[in-house]
Parts: structure tokens; sequence; C-alpha cells
């Protein structure tokens, strides 16, 4: 081929542009490997700003205590990156933890996935022992957070203790007690009681009406109230002969077989619309399920429930949070003493009596904001003293890594149970299969 | 070029010194080579950021999806990496959940892509006829491809709500109101059908449409004036003409319904939506790959579902190429 001096000037200006495009598009290529960081070092003036991630409520912002810190320190600003489900919020923090970048200064994490953090990340949190007394939290919560080398990497936020909330209007209705001292009395042996005083109130119940929403809360708590759950203290996997495990199971399957239950899944849209019905009739309820249900039942069933002690003598945990802070912050030091004033005892009575989610500094409910708590939806319920109540009596428990996936395969299956009459046994050999499926 | 060679010329230098002629000439090689080099590699030089680019973001994620396919590996760790070999797809394989996430996912690719290809064939039809605001139309049958999938799932979600869903509500007045649709195995593959069908119908009568206006005129023509009505002209010109356009069609939405996941994860959500149900009924493969990464965590499972899909693509298109010759030979 010929071609024109001209023709072949212009070309080789082209293949020239051509390179340099090549060149610049690999450097963007490799430049986007680059990650920015967010918050950063102080400014010149020694400002910083602190960054908090975390999911569903943890009440700072209700309870204004960015604030509150921002006016203690002038020089330190606080941000709240909140995720609106835990569920998405933890696999974000896991990919954020195995990269090394994108963290905050401080990370919130949930109780059903501490252990998990604690057997696989611990390396990467700063050691908040050094800082906070774990002495001043109910007995087990800073065990859960507490590393095999000692280093403590959460500082517990909330705890769940469970008791029971009740409609009084549809109690009263099938003809049962309504007052809180006499249901407690009824249901003192245990989740039997529990289930014969279902049976009772189905039989005067209004149509339509049921005596709890999910079969598989109630399996939740029973499980919740032992030591010995879905792991045994060395970590390796127990459900399938765990006698509480069968216990909640075989409950569960009486109150699916029975009809003592809507069979709704918690927190889902269906069970919000029956709450503001008001076709329930007991709710299992952890602390900061008070909260849920006064949002969701509303203003026209103001004083209509009440809250009592759950069946039993051992009271439940379900849920609760910890702070931690990754090592790898550019303000560590800042980030935990920002963690040790959030979770100090006035703090977090502060986020109690801001959104209800109850403390687990013991110290916490010695003070009035606590102590004296009273819900006015809750028929004035005494919440502090009840729940403060049932915190002493929850059992050191063993928890393991898969605890959350594990509960979440039950719970489906109980569910089925209910909705589509699966038969037990059909439906445990589907949750074990799901349950290996996740642990293997 | 004939000028070339003169103008080449021009600059030869004049004869007589041997040594400055024999250096104009190795300099006149190397020039012509380097010509020849740049008219060689310059076209590679203009695709290649495409191909940087591809390899960047497409052929690496797709061959370490692969090295992770055969190895142990959670979210936990991603630094920690156990050799298992085929293991994991051994451990799919074995899984009912991953058969039931693939017979789902053809399910509800039939009862998508057909009822969906068809009504896009009819609208184009009818876009094709001399209409007033042609453009309008185009547009319109156009936006609900221009939404997002999240929002589009997220709506119909609620339409097919069983309690208090737009659906139910309407059906109520003939006496069908409380079907659970997420619920069923069937209704919820309908419902999930519904949103793609609403989604792709005008993207592809588009596509239809730009076909049928190359079909030449004359065949119109031609049919017409041996008293082909418009019904068998559709049939026996238009039809045929398209045949190409429709396997291209055929073979996108394949595509597209094998990688179907918004809408079955936000039908229900939560974590119903990531495992595809109670009774995982409406699980796709995508969202089964999603529920082992994301949910549960393990690495190397769901790399061999991603693996699996592949292979899964690739003996549909060489079952749908042998379609395509049997019925081109047929055809001839």
């Amino acid at each position: 081929m010929r071609i024109t001096r001209s023709v072949a000037g212009r070309r080789r200006r082209t293949a020239i542009v051509a390179t340099t495009g090549l060149t610049v598009s690999a450097l963007l290529l490799t430049a986007c490997s680059d990650s920015s960081d967010s918050g950063g070092g102080a400014d010149a003036d020694g400002n910083i700003t602190l960054t908090v991630a975390d999911f569903g409520q943890f009440g700072y912002k209700e309870a204004g205590l960015f604030e509150k810190y921002h006016e203690l320190n002038p020089k330190i600003t606080v941000k709240e990156d909140t995720t609106a489900e835990e569920k998405n919020y933890y696999p974000k923090l896991l990919q954020q933890l195995n990269s090394g970048s994108g963290l905050a200064d401080v990370q919130g994490i949930e109780v059903g996935r501490i252990k998990e953090i604690v057997d696989t990340k611990a390396d990467a949190f700063a050691d908040l022992g050094k800082v906070i007394d774990v002495d001043e939290w109910v007995s087990w919560k800073e065990k859960q957070a507490t590393a095999p080398s000692g280093a403590v990497i959460g500082a517990g936020t909330d705890i769940g203790p469970m008791s029971l909330c009740y409609n009084t209007e549809l109690f009263g209705k099938a003809g049962l007690p309504t007052d809180r001292a006499e249901v407690a009395k009824r249901t003192a042996g245990g989740w039997e009681d529990f289930l014969a005083l279902g049976e009772e109130f189905k039989k005067k119940a209004p149509k339509g009406t049921y005596f709890m929403d999910s079969a598989s809360a109630m399996f939740n708590a029973v499980v919740s109230s032992n030591a010995k759950q879905y792991y045994d203290e060395s970590g390796k996997p127990i459900y399938q002969d765990s006698p509480s495990v069968k216990q909640g199971w075989d409950l569960a399957a009486e109150a699916a077989s029975k009809k003592l239950t809507q069979g709704l899944a918690q927190f889902e849209d269906p069970w919000q619309a029956a709450l503001r019905k008001g076709t329930i009739a007991t709710v299992v309820c952890p602390a900061w399920m008070a909260g849920q249900i006064s949002t969701y039942a509303g203003d026209a069933n103001k004083g209509k429930w009440d809250i009592t002690t759950a069946p039993g003598a051992t009271a439940a945990n379900w849920g609760g949070s910890f702070l931690s802070v990754p090592k790898s912050g550019k303000n560590v030091d800042e980030a935990m003493k920002l963690v040790k004033w959030l979770t100090a005892p006035e703090q977090q009575a502060a986020v109690f009596k801001a959104i209800g989610v109850f403390p687990s500094n013991k110290g916490a409910y010695e003070l009035p904001d606590v102590k004296n708590a009273t819900l006015p939806y809750f028929n004035n319920a005494p919440i502090g003293q009840i729940y403060a109540a049932e915190a002493t009596s929850i059992p050191e428990a063993v928890i393991g890594p898969k605890d959350g996936v594990i509960k979440d395969s039950i719970s489906t299956q109980i569910n089925n149970m209910e909705q589509r009459g699966t038969s037990p046994d059909d439906a445990w050999d589907a949750a074990t299969k799901a349950i290996d499926k996740a642990i293997g | 070029m004939a000028t070339s060679t003169s103008t080449r010329d021009a600059y030869a230098p004049p004869p007589g010194d041997p040594q400055r002629e024999q250096r104009a000439a190795r300099r006149q090689l190397w020039r012509s080579r380097l010509w020849r080099f740049d008219d060689k590699a310059s076209p590679y030089a203009y695709i290649a950021p495409f191909f940087l680019v591809f390899a960047a973001f497409g052929l690496y994620p797709l061959i370490y999806t692969g090295w992770i396919a055969l190895h142990r590996v959670e979210m936990t760790g991603l630094d920690r990496m156990e050799w298992v070999g085929w293991g994991n797809f051994d451990r799919i394989l074995h899984d009912s959940e991953f058969w039931t996430a693939v017979s789902n996912t053809f399910l509800i690719g039939v009862i998508s892509t057909v009822p969906q290809l068809l009504v896009a064939l009819g609208l184009a039809h009818l876009l094709n006829y001399r209409l007033r605001a042609s453009t309008f139309w185009r547009t319109i049958i156009l936006t609900p491809y221009a939404t997002s999938v999240a929002s589009a799932a997220l709506v119909f979600a609620l339409v097919f709500r069983a309690d208090g869903g737009l659906l139910n509500w309407a059906l109520h007045f003939v006496g069908f109101g409380d079907t659970n649709w997420a619920n069923g195995h069937w209704t919820s593959k309908i419902a999930i059908s519904v949103i793609v069908i609403w989604r792709w119908t005008g993207y592809n009568a588009l596509i239809y449409l730009a076909a049928m206006q190359a079909v030449p005129n004359d065949l119109y023509e031609a049919a017409s004036l041996d008293g082909a009505s418009r019904w068998q002209q559709f049939r026996k010109v238009t039809i045929p003409s398209l045949r190409p356009t429709i396997l291209f069609t055929i073979v996108i939405s394949t595509i597209g319904s094998m990688q179907l996941f918004g809408e079955p994860l936000l039908l229900e959500g939560g974590a119903l939506g990531a495992t595809g149900g109670n009774e995982n009924q409406y699980e796709t493969l995508s969202v089964y790959l999603y529920n082992y990464g994301w949910n549960l965590g393990h690495l190397g499972p769901a790399a061999a579902v991603a693996w699996a899909m592949l292979a899964l693509l690739l003996i549909i298109a060489a079952v749908n190429w042998l379609i395509g010759r049997f019925t081109r030979t047929s055809a001839a």
C-alpha cells in the first residue's frame, strides 16, 4: 500500500493521540482503585469529624446526643450514617473490613453477628477494654464481645429483655384477666401455661382475632431463655439435639396445629396491618418491641395494650447491639472516647427515654429516666422496673457465629407450619437443610 | 493513489554521493517500515481501550470467579482460601434448592418471554400503520423500559399485595379478592412475569418496528395486488422478513430472564425476598446466587452458581443455534 506523506503525517498524529488516550485510560483504571477515605484527620484548627455507621434505630439522633457531644467537645463533630436494615448493613461492613477501606470511625454491630466478628475479625478492632469498665454492664453482655485474646471489641448499647405485651381489650372480651399481675400469675409456669391460656382465649375470643402474632417469636423466646441454645461452648453447632430448640419447636408446632396464631412474619406489612386492626392478643415483647407496637397499632389502640413479665421464671434476651472502633480509622483515640461516652449510663438512659431501647449498662437502671419510666401507651406500665427485673434473670447464653441465620431458617419453617399447614416433620427437614447450607 | 509515488520521489536525494544515497535509502526503508507498522498497528490501538476495560471489568472477574468457585471462601475472611476443587459444584448440584431455582428461572422465563414477544410483535404491527402522532405513541410504549427495575418492582409489589393490594381490591368486586399472590407457586411466578412483561414489551416492540420498516414496500404492494389481506400480509410477508430479528429478541430475552433478580427480590422484600419466598417458590438463579453469597456469606458456592449460569446460557445458545439452522434448512 502506498501512502502520501501528508496522510502518513496525520496518521502518525492520530496514533500518538490514540496512545495517549490509552495511557490516560490505563491511568484512570488504576486511579479507580485508589479509594477516598471518609472523615480524616484533624484540620489546621484541630477540628475533627467522627463518623458513626449504624443500622435501624440506635436512638442517638432522637436523644440529641451528637449535638450534645459537640457542645461538650467543640472541636469534634459527629456524623451518623444509618442503614435502615441490619441485613444490608452487615455484608457492607464485612466488605469494608475485607478491603480495609470505607469504614467509619465507629461501627455498630448487632448481637447476632458479634460472635462471627469476634471469631474472624477481632484483629481489625481496637480494644475498648482499655477505656470502658466492663463490670458496669450486665454480666453476659460484654463477654459476648470479648475476643479470646481478652480484647473487648464492642461496647454494649442496648439489650432486649423479653416480656409479654398483651391487648387488654381482647383479653377482656375473651374472659381472661386483664391485670398485669394476674396475667403473670396465669403464665408463671412457663410457655405451656401460655398455650393453655391461648386455648382458653380461643373459646370466647371475637371472630377473626388470634392469641399470638407468630409462633416463631414464641420459639425465639423459649430458646433465648436457656443458656444452651444453638451452639455448645466449644463452638460446635448442636441445634439438632439442643433441648431448648426441641422444646421451642414442639410448642410452636402445637400453637400452629391448634391455630392459636395468625402466622404473620414479624415486621412485614401484614403484621403491621394486623396490629393496626387489633386482631392480635399477645406479642412477645423485648424492650424495643413496645415501640414497634405503639407505632403500628397507632393512636386508635392507645391504652388498650399492657405489658407483663414473660412466662416462666427466666427471661430471655432478644437483640441488642455493640459499638466498635475499627483500628484502621484516623482518629481511633477520639472514637474510643466517643464510644465510652455514648455507652455511659446517662446516655443510655437518654436513649431509652427517647426511643425505648433498654440499657445494657447497669448503672442506668438506677437513673430516674429508667427507674421511673412508664409507658402511657401501655396503660402506664412501669417498663423501667419490668425490664430491669427481666434483665437480671437472663441466663448467660452461649452464642454462635450463625445464630441469626439459624433463627431465620427455623422461623421461615414455623411460618410454613402456620400458613401452609406443612407437617412438623417436613418443616423440620427443610429447616435443617437450610441451616446446614448456611453453616457449611 | 497514483500521485503518491511522485510526491515521495520529490524528497529523494539527488544522485551522486553514494554514502548519502545509502543513508537516505536506509532512512527511506526505516520510514516505510514505520509507516507499515503504523498502518497495521493503529487499528489495534484504536480498539484497545475497549479490550482494556473488558479485561479489567469483564475477563478478570470472570476468571477470578472461576478461581473462587474452586475454593472455600467465606465473606468473613476473603484472605483465607482453601482449595476444594469441584466440591462447590458438587454441593450446588446436589442442592434441591438449586434445581428449584433452575426450574423457576425457566418457567418464569417462558411465561414472561412468550407473551411479551407476541404482544410486542402485535404492537409493532399497529405502530407500523400510518398513525397520527406516531412518535408520541412510540415514546409512550418505551416509557416502562425507562423506569428502574427497583421502582417498577416496588410498585407492582403494592399491586400484588395479599392484604390491601390493588389487584385483590379490584378482583374482590368479582368475588376473587383473597389471593396471596406471592405465596402461591404459580401466582408468584405470574406476578413476576407481569412485571417483566410490563417493562420489556415496549422495548421489543421498537426493535420489531425498526425491522418492519426495513421490509421493502414492494413486497406488500405485490401481496396486496395478489389480494392478500392485512393479516395474510402480516403472516406471509412481515413474519418471515423478521425472522433474524425475532431470533435476536429471543436470545436477548433469554439472557434477560436468566439474570432476573430485582423483580423476585423485591416482590416481598426482606428476608422472604432474598430466599425467593417461604418455599423458594419464586427463587431465580440470580436470587439463589445472591442469597448464597451475600446472606449466607459462602462465596465459593455462589461463584459456582455464576459459572453454572454461564454454562446454562451456552447450552441455551447452542440449542437456539441448532433450531435456527434447522428451520433455515427446512425453509430452504
